[in-house]
């Protein structure tokens, strides 16, 4: 069997999936559960609960506060004790709803049977019922960046979706959260995926799996066996193959062109394992996003695992619950250790897109001591997306913004090839991603300096 | 010979040819230029540094005829050279200068290794701007400096420097041109462009954190916590206080100080201010001016923080 794959750059980092055979367990309550308002790509939420409001699992406590944006819900049941600034992922101080624990009391809507629902059995669902119910759900892109689900479902109308890619990946090292729900709920997923292919109106769904999980890509091939609309896909190993552009090459060898361009231009709706089973539970059970499966993993820590846990909790609670943090130097990330971003404080909780904690110790801590460019090119054969990472560098770092801009640095997916690849160990994603963020907010301040412009010559 | 004279012929025939056509196209395409640009340019101090919001001297010239044409040189400032030049070029174009008052930049933070905590370990790109796009930094202060030298590395004129004790900026107010280099990298806002003022006397709030008051003093011993005792203090309303950070305005400050000695955590400061000797007795208190130490920074209470202060005085001296 030829195993399909993308086609350029890509790096082959060490596994480390130390807790791939470890069932999932439910994660202590928390005492005290934090929701940040800001869990997802655009616009924060708008809370809609004030001081010593009761609230119960699966409660809204904070409406979606423009287009795109993504209403939250209580994991917990409880009291409102503050809205209060709380430190977030990046070590900034951001509005967060604190809800203070008490018992564990469920929302009567939410179905808590384990009974499988198929999309045969609900004929009543038509797409615009699903996109509707995934929106009130505050569902969104659980694979790390946590875009609003419901955006992905409505394509723009210039573009016709033609497939939906279920992205079972799960290419970064230690993370297992995707692996262990592709196990234990693989029928809910497949379900789910039905959903999707019926939200946005296709015939075809893929499932791509890379092939280090081959107990995964046997569950999936046997339970869909019968049906030629569902294609699993086995891949073969490399990073970033979860990356949304490398997926949709690997599996239906299309190319989606450099940015604004996004994978429906090509006809795919790519959607993460994780989204899918959120999107099962949203519609068929009634039951909106408050909990996701977590590794918590590092090769120091003394018991990891793969959680269920309800968000809010701390990431300091659930090191705890593993055995604590190790001695020695530590650097806890939240994702996995190619793109997860350290945390300042163990304090943060839990968000939609925590897939994993994961702790780094002693040497793994700590950068290398960064050396001059010998100009081997590594870099560029690694890039995924055909870029230079070292030029790319150097202009950050001179500022050099518009040839930035003409280097195509707004098509870097910040997947960290190239640093992990150079010999030198340059910092250059840091020195890229600086850029990248500069540029986008010159093209940004261009585009809205040109629409005012556009209604002024109108007016 | 027939040889050597042709060659001279025909190169003197092809330079007297080009030096027709040169002087006809010089006449021809020739573009004017107000010969006071050039004269006025001479003036300004040539450091094309931009403080003045122009590309470079020669530009600021220009505005400069520009703006004497219309009437008035309002609102035109070389920071580096200061009134001094602006009253020289306000001279050569027989305008009246508009009235500045030197401006110096001063860093807003204190936040010094003792006194601000480091609670984790920054480990990558090391400039201010890299830092503050990732994360709040090695400090629990989401607002104070960073101090990996941005405003350095941006000062043209060699007047900023970093303390390796404080790990903060420190501006040498005698080469600052107040060109307003450093506002603009700092990614936190920190340094401000204050007027010089009396004897280069000044009182500002040396703290930009706007966190409520319990957190900013958790992070850091010298923050600003909001108060209010400032503004209750101040008796000519120079003091505001906004989202939970005091900001004195330099133009209704009369110096008086009195919010020096009032504020709890040490955050406003005054500077250049004469040196009280620590005795109580009242003859002790009258003013001595400071000349070794005219950069000192100090407060006036007999707390550790102050002792802090001192120490960094001695280290300057």
């Amino acid at each position: 069997m030829k195993l399909h794959t993308f086609r350029i750059g890509g790096v082959h980092p060490d596994d480390h999936k130390l807790t791939a055979e470890i069932p999932t367990k439910k994660a202590e309550l928390p005492k005290k559960a934090i929701f940040p308002l800001s869990q997802h790509i655009g616009a924060p939420a708008k809370p809609v609960v004030k001081r010593g409001d009761k609230v119960k699992v699966g409660t809204l406590i904070a409406e979606a506060g423009g287009f795109v944006s993504a209403p939250i819900f209580s994991s917990v049941s409880g009291t409102v004790e503050k809205i209060d600034n709380v430190i977030d992922a990046t070590g900034y101080l951001k509005p967060a709803i604190i809800v203070n624990v008490d018992g564990d009391e469920w929302e009567e809507s939410i179905d808590r049977s384990d009974k499988l629902e198929t999309v045969e059995s609900h004929p009543e669902l038509t797409p615009e019922e699903i996109i509707s119910r995934v929106k009130n759900a505050g569902v969104t892109g659980m694979g790390g960046a946590g875009f609003p689900t419901f955006i992905k479902l409505t394509p723009p109308p210039t573009t016709k979706a033609e497939c939906v890619i279920i992205n079972g990946v799960e290419c970064e090292p230690y993370i297992t959260a995707d692996y262990r729900l592709m196990l234990e709920h693989t029928d809910e997923i497949i379900q789910g995926l039905y959903l999707l292919m019926k939200a946005v109106k296709v015939e075809k769904g893929y499932i791509g799996i890379e092939d280090n999980k081959p107990k995964a890509i046997e569950i999936f091939e046997q339970k869909t066996a019968g049906d030629p609309r569902i294609e699993i896909v086995p891949l073969k190993k490399k990073y970033p193959q979860g990356g949304e552009k490398q997926l949709v090459d690997a599996v239906i060898n299309r190319q989606v062109p450099a940015p604004p361009a996004i994978p429906v231009n090509v006809g795919a709706i790519v959607q993460n394992v994780g989204t899918a089973f959120a999107v099962y539970q949203a519609v068929m059970k009634n039951k909106p996003l408050f909990e996701r499966y977590t590794t918590v993993t590092g090769l120091q820590v003394k018991n990891p695992g793969n959680f269920l846990v309800r968000m809010g909790t701390t990431f300091g609670q659930l090191i705890d619950y593993c055995g604590g943090l190790p001695e020695g130097d530590n650097k806890v990330l939240a994702g996995g250790p190619m793109m997860g971003k350290s945390v300042a404080s163990l304090d943060v909780p839990v968000c939609k897109g925590t897939n994993s904690i994961t702790v780094l110790t002693g040497a793994d801590a700590h950068r290398k001591k960064v050396q001059n460019c010998i100009r081997c090119g590594k870099c560029v054969s690694a890039c995924p997306m055909g870029l230079e990472p070292y030029l790319l560098a150097t202009l950050s770092a001179a500022q050099e913004w518009e040839r930035l801009e003409s280097e195509d640095v707004t098509s870097c997916i910040s997947c960290g090839s190239c640093q992990f690849t150079c010999p030198a160990h340059r910092p250059l994603l840091d020195n890229i991603t600086f850029g990248k963020g500069h540029v986008m907010g010159i093209i940004k301040a261009r585009i809205a300096k040109a629409k005012a412009e556009a209604a002024k010559a109108k007016a | 010979m027939n040889f050597i004279l042709s060659a001279v012929l025909v190169l003197g025939a092809i330079g007297l040819i080009a030096a027709v056509v040169l002087y006809a196209c010089s006449k021809k395409f020739a573009v004017y230029e107000d010969p006071r640009i050039g004269q006025v340019q001479e003036v300004l101090p040539g450091a094309n540094c931009g403080g003045c919001g122009f590309a470079g001297c020669a530009d600021m010239a220009g505005a400069l005829v520009k703006a004497c044409d219309g009437g008035s040189l309002e609102g035109l400032l070389c920071p580096v050279g200061g009134q001094a030049v602006m009253d020289q070029v306000a001279d050569l174009l027989g305008m009246a200068a508009a009235n500045s008052e030197p401006l110096v930049a001063v860093v807003r933070c204190y936040g010094t290794c003792e006194l601000r905590p480091r609670v984790a370990e920054y480990d990558g790109l090391m400039t201010c701007s890299a830092v503050n796009a990732t994360g709040r930094g090695e400090t629990g202060c989401g607002y104070g400096c960073l101090g990996c030298g941005d405003c350095v590395s941006a000062c043209n004129f060699d007047a900023i420097k970093m303390n390796p004790e404080t790990g903060l900026p420190e501006v040498d107010e005698d080469k600052c041109t107040s060109c307003g280099a450093c506002v603009k990298a700092c990614p936190r806002h920190i340094i401000e462009l204050r007027k010089k003022g009396p004897k280069n006397r000044r009182v500002y709030v040396r703290c930009v954190n706007k966190d409520k008051g319990a957190v900013a003093r958790k992070n850091c011993k010298v923050a600003c916590i909001g108060c209010g005792k400032c503004e209750k203090v101040c008796k000519f309303d120079a003091i505001t206080i906004e989202n939970n950070l005091s900001y004195i305005d330099p133009n209704k400050c009369r110096l008086c100080t009195k919010c020096v000695d009032e504020c709890p955590t040490g955050a406003i400061v005054k500077v250049n201010f004469p040196v009280r000797k620590p005795k109580p007795a009242p003859a002790a208190e009258e003013a001595k001016p400071a000349t070794a130490t005219a950069t000192a920074q100090t407060t006036a209470k007999e707390e550790p923080k102050t002792v802090n202060s001192n120490d960094k005085e001695e280290a300057k001296a």
